[in-house]
């Protein structure tokens, strides 16, 4: 438990919780940005270098683009006149709350069941590169065509129906 | 508790925290746009789990838990890009994004 | 006197011989006239001269047959009694056996009914020829005539009982025949439910007899139910009233033949009766029928007799004593003030039956039978003159609308006058004088009482008083009526001289000079001896007897003689005592007692019955219904409400519970993801629960 750990995931949890709280839905996103970043030095810390970056690249920046591009556009940026929690959110912080129990205590109780250390693993992106298409060719295809789809899907969706029927 | 508490422990209950604090959006803001916030917190959380595993693990060389983890970054994206799109086509429909007014399947 | 004196009792000595070809085949005698009557009740009502032909061909048959029985008898030596019994019932170890029997009381009365009943079979063909039932008419007289051989010829107290409720039953068809008449329905009402009461009583004691003796037939070589050992058994058992159980089964008797043969009180059908044609009346309500009773006693006198002394009486024949004499004396008295010609001889018939039952209770079977079988021939012979009267005067039956009839009907009188004169016992000439003396001779010598023998002869008195004047309002004075008179058809008159010629022949087998009848019922052999006329106890009798006959027509004659009243003047003996007159004209209102009474019981009885059905018994029907109805309402209730009801709340909370949980359904995402949630926390602890070592 070194003390980067500490500070990153102090970092992390901070920006978690202010993109949940804030009341201006753009700082949530900015906030948001920050959870990620803190989530990608952590993958660094934890010697997952390509998750790290590929994690810098697609959520940085790509989801959270995305999401401020949303927020723009549906002029979320407006603050709401009746609060920005729900009326019953006592009962969904009760029930994140719980699972929160749950996680933690398998956690704890299991916690002499983990190994203490380990050795450093050497990654090469080469390697990873060769089990993307030696052993995870398939998911690699899936995805592929999943990407696709959800591009042509969200392409469709948002589209303007102005001339009536979407393509 | 520190020293019971093993690295890999430590990452585990982080990733429990951010899974929390993100179901605990997702579950209480009203805007639709922050429930996908949420979402992606909850994604991001079991990311780290997985990272956690594939470091402290026994066979880190499988490469097992670093793949899972990239191709969930790849189908959260996807997602998020759907989702995103959703939010907006609703929008234009209900000219809003708060979840409380929307319960037309109201049983 | 000694031979009238000895034997009051009927003590033949028979042997009981092997059965002759004649006792086997009498059963044919009652059969041929039933199965004619069966014939004819199948033809056309058109076919009239068949069925004429078929009933009198069939009683001619019976008679040869009859005529053949009785010469067998008359050749056993008198001493013969053949009787045939066969099994009908077997029940286990009991059996219900009948037979019939040959024997001289049996055959002298075949002979006569199948002889009496022939000639008015011939006679009916002229007397019902313009009638439309014609059929109907012989097919009945033919059943009945089968009936009455098949009552004399039995063997066995049921078959007797079976063929005597054929005899009443045919008396109802026969008094009734003329249906349409609503007094003919009535009379044949009345004369079968009078005859009912009698038979209840008559039942009663079969049945007594059965239980006691174990057989119902007469003769069965000594095991028969009015034989030595069977009599000696009922004398034993003690029934009631100082009586044993043969005296009580006597009496029970005794009723059934009050009941048919018109004694007090059971007497008010038989002047009714008159209401059938004329041949009828002749047939069933004089010779036949009405002797059915008379027999029926003669036939178990064993019984009647049983337990007497020598010379002495028993409680059975003193009661019938009685009953007869009061009966003659009574019926008589009414027969004075009578006014229709059919009516007067009706009770003259009554009165008579009286006789033969005096007669039987004083001096035995022979004395009463000789009346019966004497009374049978002038009495069908008065009443076949009467029919040709009525015939004559266009169907006239009232005695005040005839009158010189002499001239006009000449044959009709002379056989009329032959049967008068036998009826009054005129002396010496006329069978009626002889069988009548016989009874007389008896009262007179009855240990108990002389007062039967007073009453009997002041009957004789009222007899030729009545018949005097009778004879003189239809024979005498002044043609009274509408159109003129004419004398019947042959077919009417000869069959009426045949009658009168043994109305005064018969007289003969019945003297004291020759006993022959008596002997003959007896099984003893007997010869002819004048001397004993010339005894004096019997000469004053025949004396006294003559002299009362004498005074009756004497008076009737001075009343009536030559005098012709006309309509609206009063009888002259109702000028002399209006009162009594009006008694005895009104029949002493016996009738009126029994509508008063019996009558007026029964309506009040089928009134409270009426009620009784309407209202308890309808009320209990009604009371159900509503129960039922109760019932149904409740089931209708419960089925509303409880059944329904609970199935309509469960289905109301089914309803409200699914209202309930579609809450659940708020259309909130967000609710949906907590409970999403919510059900991935509890599945996880379950499974970490149930992973613990």
């Amino acid at each position: 438990m070194s003390f980067a750990f500490y500070i990153l995931a102090a970092l992390t949890v901070a920006g978690a919780l202010a993109a949940v709280l804030l009341k201006n839905t753009v700082h949530c996103a900015l906030a948001l940005t920050v959870a990620f970043a803190g989530l990608a030095l952590l993958f660094l810390n934890l010697d997952a270098q390509f998750a790290g970056f590929a994690q810098i690249l697609v959520y940085i920046g790509a989801v959270a683009i995305l999401v401020v591009f949303a927020i723009l556009l549906t002029k979320g940026s407006d603050t709401p006149t009746d609060g920005v929690f729900s009326r019953t959110w006592l009962a969904g912080l009760a029930v994140a709350a719980a699972v929160f129990a749950v996680l933690g205590w398998a956690v704890i109780q299991t916690a002499n069941l983990l190994p203490k250390s380990a050795p450093q693993p050497t990654v090469t992106v080469q390697q990873i590169g060769q089990a993307l298409v030696g052993r995870y060719v398939l998911p690699l295809e899936i995805v592929a065509v999943l990407l696709t789809a959800a591009m042509i899907g969200a392409v469709i969706i948002a589209m303007h129906e102005k001339d009536g029927a979407p393509k | 508790m520190t020293s019971q508490v093993t690295p890999l422990a430590g990452y585990l209950l982080v990733a429990a925290f951010l899974f929390s604090i993100g179901l605990a959006g997702a579950l209480t803001r009203r805007n639709a746009i922050l429930v996908l916030i949420g979402i992606e917190l909850m994604l991001n959380a079991a990311n780290l789990n997985l990272i956690a595993f594939w470091r402290y693990g026994p066979h880190p060389e499988a490469l097992t838990g670093m793949m899972f983890a990239i191709f969930s970054i790849a189908v959260a994206a996807a997602e998020a890009a759907v989702g995103l799109g959703l939010v907006i086509q609703i929008y234009r429909h209900a000219k809003t994004t708060d979840l409380d007014q929307m319960n037309r399947m109201k049983g | 006197m000694m031979i009238f004196q000895e034997q009051i009792a009927f003590h033949p000595d028979f042997v009981d011989s092997a059965v002759s070809a004649s006792t086997r085949t009498l059963w044919l005698i009652p059969a041929l006239p039933i199965l004619a009557s069966g014939v004819i009740a199948l033809l056309k009502q058109t076919k009239r001269r068949t069925a004429a032909t078929l009933a009198i061909g069939s009683m001619s048959v019976s008679l040869l047959l009859a005529l053949l029985s009785f010469i067998v008898v008359l050749n056993g030596g008198s001493s013969n009694r053949e009787f045939f019994n066969f099994t009908w019932v077997q029940v286990g170890a009991a059996s219900v056996d009948l037979g019939w029997v040959l024997d001289p009381l049996s055959a002298v009365m075949l002979v006569m009914v199948s002889f009496v009943g022939l000639l008015i079979f011939i006679y009916s063909v002229g007397y019902m020829a313009h009638d439309d039932n014609y059929t109907r008419f012989f097919c009945f007289l033919s059943l009945f005539a089968g009936a009455m051989l098949g009552v004399v010829i039995s063997n066995s107290l049921l078959l007797l009982f079976m063929c005597w409720e054929i005899v009443g039953l045919t008396s109802y068809l026969l008094i009734g025949f003329w249906y349409k008449k609503p007094a003919a329905a009535a009379a044949a009402k009345k004369a079968f439910l009078t005859t009912r009461i009698g038979d209840v009583f008559f039942l009663l004691g079969i049945v007594w007899l059965f239980a006691q003796t174990g057989t119902l037939l007469f003769y069965n070589k000594g095991a028969g139910s009015i034989e030595q050992g069977a009599l000696a058994g009922l004398l034993s058992q003690h029934a009631a009233l100082g009586l044993s159980a043969a005296g009580a089964i006597a009496l029970l008797i005794f009723a059934g033949a009050a009941g048919k043969s018109g004694q007090f009180p059971l007497h008010v059908w038989l002047p009714d009766a008159m209401e059938g044609p004329t041949p009828v009346s002749a047939l069933i309500h004089a010779a036949t029928m009405v002797a059915a009773g008379v027999y029926l006693i003669a036939r178990v006198y064993p019984l009647m007799q049983a337990g007497a002394l020598a010379g002495g009486s028993t409680t059975a024949l003193t009661v019938i004593t009685w009953v007869g004499a009061f009966t003659a004396v009574f019926a008589a008295l009414i027969a004075v003030a009578q006014n229709d010609i059919k009516r007067i001889l009706a009770y003259s018939t009554v009165s008579q039956l009286g006789y033969m039952m005096a007669g039987l209770g004083l001096g035995g079977v022979a004395v009463g039978i000789f009346h019966l079988i004497t009374h049978a021939f002038f009495k069908a012979l008065l009443f076949l003159g009467a029919g040709s009267v009525i015939h004559g005067c266009h169907e006239e039956q009232d005695i005040r609308r005839m009158g010189g009839l002499w001239s006009k009907m000449p044959l009709t009188f002379a056989t009329y006058g032959i049967g008068m004169l036998a009826l009054c016992g005129f002396p010496l000439l006329f069978s009626g004088f002889w069988s009548k003396d016989g009874i007389l001779e008896a009262a007179q010598h009855w240990s108990i009482a002389k007062t039967p023998f007073y009453m009997l002869v002041f009957g004789a008195l009222l007899t030729a008083f009545y018949m005097t004047r009778q004879v003189a309002y239809v024979f005498f004075g002044a043609w009274r009526g509408g159109k003129q008179a004419h004398e019947s058809p042959a077919v009417m008159t000869v069959p009426l001289a045949i009658l009168a010629f043994f109305a005064i022949a018969l007289g003969a087998i019945g003297t004291p000079a020759w006993p022959w009848f008596r002997a003959f019922l007896d099984g003893r052999a007997t010869g002819f001896d004048l001397h004993i006329l010339l005894e004096p106890g019997l000469l004053k009798l025949m004396g006294l007897s003559a002299m009362v006959v004498f005074l009756g027509l004497g008076i009737g004659w001075k009343l009536y003689g030559n005098h012709s009243p006309s309509l609206e003047e009063p009888d002259r003996l109702e000028q002399a005592t209006p009162q009594v007159w009006g008694w005895l004209r009104d029949r002493l209102y016996v009738d009126e007692l029994y509508g008063a009474t019996v009558i007026a019981f029964y309506a009040w009885w089928a009134r409270v019955s009426d009620w009784l059905d309407r209202r308890v018994w309808g009320g209990v029907v009604t009371g159900i219904a509503r129960l039922f109805g109760l019932w149904a309402q409740l089931n209708r209730f419960l089925d509303t409400n409880v059944v329904d009801g609970s199935f309509d709340k469960g289905c109301d909370e089914l309803s409200v519970g699914g209202g309930l949980l579609a809450r659940v359904q708020t259309g909130r995402v967000q609710t949906y993801l907590r409970i999403l949630a919510l059900a991935v926390v509890a599945l996880a602890v379950v499974l970490i629960w149930s992973g613990r070592p």
